[in-house]
């Protein structure tokens, strides 16, 4: 009888839910020190449809700048220490193609939820995710068709690219974690509903690569972690 | 019956001839003309054209006219009429259409050799301005050599499409490249001689503007070059027209023809936008 109480309360204890012990959260900020390289204007003449759809010419996103510093397009995530998660969702990220550009420019998603491409653009776009742990596929995606279904198994980092329109890219984060976050244009970031333990976070940017600290929770406290990253003018 | 088949192939031929005369082979619904000449050594392309076009009109004309002659006068033949042959038979017929063809091709390539060569085997003038002009799966770009007037070097291994360094330019290390304006239209001033220089980065492609009156291959692993000078401001199209890839129909550029003052301020925008 004994025996069988201790039984059900290990039981307890090992699904229990995070808010049982408290949730932590990790949140911060990524910054950048010295000098960006400049963002270059993308030259849309080839394909008026959609330069027209820009009021001003855009640039390249390879560094996404904010105020004071901050970084954005950054993916932060634990890439280490997190508690075995449920199945993907089953809701499907969406990357969309408007105006000759990917929007987002970095979707992060999990790996084997499932991604839909819609062609919101009146001309044909070829979507080309470069993929070198997946499977790498190029698909064409004409004008008015329905979007396109696909996923990643397994984590990478992808970028995209339109083989039409050369200066179309965009990224692609396919992890293992549910916990990322995608820096917003202040550069800020939060990950949430971590129970107590011990993590690796990792930030991920597209130009200059990643960078890692560890952070232990205990309980329902919120650590900070900031991220610098040292820019390159060229 | 002879008689008849004799009316019937001049009939035809003439009535082949009539929209090749009037020149409604351009009536695609769209122009009845050639699309206009905007360079300075187009009219002589269009002359060499209309006088290839008037030689080998004439000559189909006549050869269609001796074919139903002879077949007017000999179709009827009855079996026992004789069998007429060539003076001096087979060997000399050869001789006299090769001789007769073989002028004709001559006198063409004679004539021709003109409008060609001005364009292909003079070089462009010193002063010419030079772009560089490079074709790849499935856009052109264009690269001028900016203040220095210098091109920085190409390395393959730098090319970063999303990042917009479509040459390969290194300006982390190599100076000259640094001021290097690319862009995806190609603009010139009017009246000066431009020097393009053509660079394939991956396939064969084509650089073709009809009003130019220029058609050149991109070919991989050749530094190839055409030269010209435009005269007419405008926007023209600039289209892939060697089957280079599944984008092949949607590989084109602009050619813009400006004025120097234009083109000096064109060029003041793209340098800011480096």
């Amino acid at each position: 009888m004994r025996r069988k109480q201790v039984l059900v309360v290990l039981l307890a204890v090992m699904i229990s839910p995070a808010w049982l012990f408290g949730a932590g959260t990790v949140s911060g900020k990524v910054t950048y020190t010295g000098t960006p390289a400049k963002q270059k204007t993308i030259d849309m003449s080839k394909e008026p449809s959609c330069a027209k759809q820009h009021a001003a010419p855009i640039t390249t996103e390879t560094v996404v700048t904010g105020a004071n510093n901050a970084l954005e397009n950054v993916v932060v995530y634990i890439s280490a220490g997190a508690p075995d998660e449920s199945s993907a969702p089953s809701q499907a990220v969406t990357f969309t193609q408007k105006g000759c550009q990917y929007i987002p420019h970095v979707l992060a998603m999990r790996a084997g939820q499932e991604l839909k491409v819609v062609n919101d653009d009146q001309t044909a776009h070829n979507i080309h995710p470069l993929a070198k742990v997946n499977h790498e596929w190029n698909k064409s995606q004409p004008p008015g068709t329905p979007p396109l279904s696909e996923k990643f198994e397994k984590e990478e980092f992808i970028p995209v690219k339109c083989n039409v329109h050369p200066w179309m890219r965009g990224f692609f984060a396919v992890l293992k974690t549910s916990h990322y976050a995608i820096t917003a244009d202040n550069g800020s970031f939060s990950l949430p509903n971590l129970p107590p333990g011990k993590y690796t976070i990792t930030a991920w940017q597209e130009d200059y690569g990643t960078q890692a600290q560890d952070v232990t929770i205990s309980g329902s406290e919120t650590k900070t972690v900031d991220f610098s990253f040292k820019a390159k003018p060229y | 019956m002879g008689r008849l088949f004799a009316v019937i192939l001049v009939v035809i031929a003439l009535a082949s001839a009539i929209p090749i005369v009037t020149h409604t082979w351009y009536a695609s619904g769209i122009s009845l003309s050639p699309p206009p000449d905007i360079s300075k050594h187009g009219h002589a392309i269009d002359e060499q054209l209309s006088e290839t076009m008037i030689e080998a009109g004439l000559l189909f004309l006549a050869a269609q006219l001796v074919l139903a002659i002879f077949v007017g006068k000999f179709a009827d033949r009855k079996p026992e009429d004789q069998i007429r042959t060539f003076p001096g038979g087979a060997k000399v017929m050869v001789i006299v259409a090769l001789v007769l063809v073989g002028s004709e091709i001559l006198a063409l390539g004679v004539l021709g050799q003109k409008a060609w060569a001005n364009v292909y085997f003079k070089p462009a003038a010193a002063d010419a301005l030079q772009i560089q002009a490079q074709a790849g799966q499935f856009a052109f770009y264009f690269r001028y050599p900016g203040a220095d007037r210098k091109f920085g070097a190409l390395h393959p291994d730098k090319i970063d499409e999303g990042n917009s360094n479509f040459f390969g330019l290194d300006p982390a290390n190599d100076l000259e490249s640094r001021d290097d304006i690319v862009t995806g239209e190609l603009a010139v001033p009017m009246n000066r001689e431009v020097l393009l220089l053509m660079h394939a980065k991956d396939v064969g492609h084509s650089f073709y503007v009809r009003e130019l009156r220029i058609q050149q291959d991109f070919v991989p692993g050749l530094d190839l070059s055409v030269h010209f000078t435009a005269t007419k401001p405008g926007k023209y199209e600039i289209v892939c027209t060697q089957l280079c890839g599944l984008g092949h129909y949607n590989m084109k550029a602009y050619l813009n023809v400006m004025t120097q003052e234009d083109f000096d301020s064109w060029m003041k925008q793209k340098a800011s936008e480096q």
